[in-house]
């Protein structure tokens, strides 16, 4: 069973908390699918996504224990 | 200031290993803009004159506030409804007479941008919104300008360096995190959302740090990376910022095209789904054919009785669907706000299948329209 770590940033965490493991989610499009599923309230957020702490902008294949960070933007000063 | 004197005053750091006369002389030859003069933009300004930067540049177009003081450490109650540029640089001069201040008591817009960009080495954005912060990251990529940036939200802060020279080539921008702007609702406002004052004083201070090694060249800088700060847990999250090929393409290549660019209306909720005014929302519940739904929480106040509706609170419209049986949705809360996240999700749900309308303003307005039309 593949597990992978989920992050959530900002005021994703009053949605979904600040962490969650998630199993057998083979790719990011995957990831948020079910996310949104058990998190409707995530589908209209804004955010980024970082795997394994690097940022991505297309859909990216999970592997064992990986880490999946969700980042909104801040605009705050 | 005699040499004895500037000795004196930068003593500490010019003792420090790594630092030195070297990196003092490019301090005092630097020149910094530091866009907004809010909760960054304080704990900046003071360590950055005080570390002896040579010219500093301040745009802020607003006047001190109550509401200000307990993050804006620059300010105190003698101050409220005077410009912050002006209050900030009264009391920087008493802090380092050195320093040589521009102050911009504007708003940075796509107009002005260019030409008070142009006049400084390093840009440094403490503003406060997403319009802003987005013409000051394009303006930045356009004149080769790097940028030091700081964000904040209730508990957390963001940090980067974007578009700095390392090895002949510009490190990654804003765009290449979040290429697009967020609609208004999209995301929170610290006046939405609240701040701890302590926060923009770390964040802040952590721009003034990564400021300082930019213009001197010491340490590791923040480019190509984004950190996170969290005040609740002192947890820190680094990642690295991987270049987007297109981003490129949604940057004003000319003055010109960022001249003529609308920044405001990237980041505004005008191109929101429908929504509509109190008018429109009277002659919906006059229709009798359209379903009205009330998205706040269940024991919300005021409790609506003028008009008959279904309560789906927002976090439990998608199990709810089935209800909403009618063509035409209708969605209402409060502010507006969270009926326009809820139109949202029912546009994505149910495409042209259904129509649906968000009322601007919210109830709040609502009941004060009627109150004056009574």
């Amino acid at each position: 069973m593949m597990r992978v770590e989920v992050l959530f940033f900002g005021k994703l965490v009053d949605i979904a908390g600040a962490s969650l493991q998630m199993n057998n989610v083979r790719s990011t499009d995957e990831l948020l699918e079910q996310l949104r599923l058990q998190y409707p309230a995530l589908a209209a957020e804004k955010f980024m996504i970082a795997v394994d702490k690097k940022t991505i902008s297309t859909n990216t294949s999970l592997t064992e224990n990986c880490t999946v960070a969700l980042l909104p933007p801040f605009s705050g000063g | 200031m005699n040499n004895d004197q500037l000795y004196e005053r930068y003593q500490r750091q010019l003792i420090l290993k790594g630092f030195g006369a070297e990196a003092q002389q490019k301090l005092l030859s630097a020149s910094v803009l530091v866009i907004g003069a809010g909760g960054l933009g304080c704990p900046l300004l003071q360590y950055l004159v005080a570390a002896g930067v040579g010219s500093i540049g301040i745009v802020d177009d607003d006047v001190v506030a109550l509401s200000n003081l307990h993050r804006q450490v620059l300010y105190n109650v003698q101050m409220i409804g005077r410009p912050k540029v002006d209050c900030a640089v009264e009391v920087l001069k008493q802090l380092n007479p050195q320093v040589r201040f521009t102050v911009y008591n504007e708003r940075l817009t796509n107009k002005n941008a260019v030409s008070i960009l142009s006049a400084f080495d390093i840009i440094v954005d403490g503003s406060d919104n997403f319009a802003t912060r987005y013409l000051v990251n394009d303006a930045c990529v356009l004149l080769n300008k790097p940028l030091v940036y700081g964000a904040i939200s209730q508990y957390e802060g963001q940090l980067a360096v974007f578009n700095v020279l390392l090895n002949h080539e510009r490190s990654t921008n804003y765009r290449d995190l979040f290429p697009h702007p967020p609609k208004e609702g999209e995301v929170l406002n610290c006046a939405e959302a609240g701040v701890l004052g302590v926060l923009p004083g770390i964040i802040g201070s952590m721009m003034a740090n990564e400021t300082i090694k930019l213009i001197t060249g010491t340490g590791t800088l923040l480019a190509n990376r984004l950190l996170t700060y969290n005040t609740l847990n002192n947890q820190t999250y680094e990642l690295e910022i991987t270049a987007i090929a297109d981003t490129r393409l949604l940057i004003p290549a000319t003055e010109a095209v960022l001249q003529q660019t609308d920044y405001e209306m990237l980041c505004s909720s005008t191109t929101v789904m429908n929504e509509i005014n109190t008018t429109q929302f009277n002659s919906m519940i006059a229709d009798g054919s359209v379903a009205i739904v009330d998205v706040r929480e269940k024991d919300e106040l005021p409790v609506i009785t003028a008009f008959s509706h279904l309560q789906i609170p927002l976090n439990s419209l998608q199990q709810h669907t089935a209800w909403l049986t009618e063509d035409t949705i209708v969605l209402f809360c409060l502010s507006g706000k969270r009926s326009a996240a809820a139109a949202k999700q029912l546009n994505e749900l149910f495409g042209t299948s259904k129509k649906i309308y968000s009322l601007k303003g919210g109830i709040q307005q609502w009941m004060q329209q009627q109150k004056q039309t009574v």
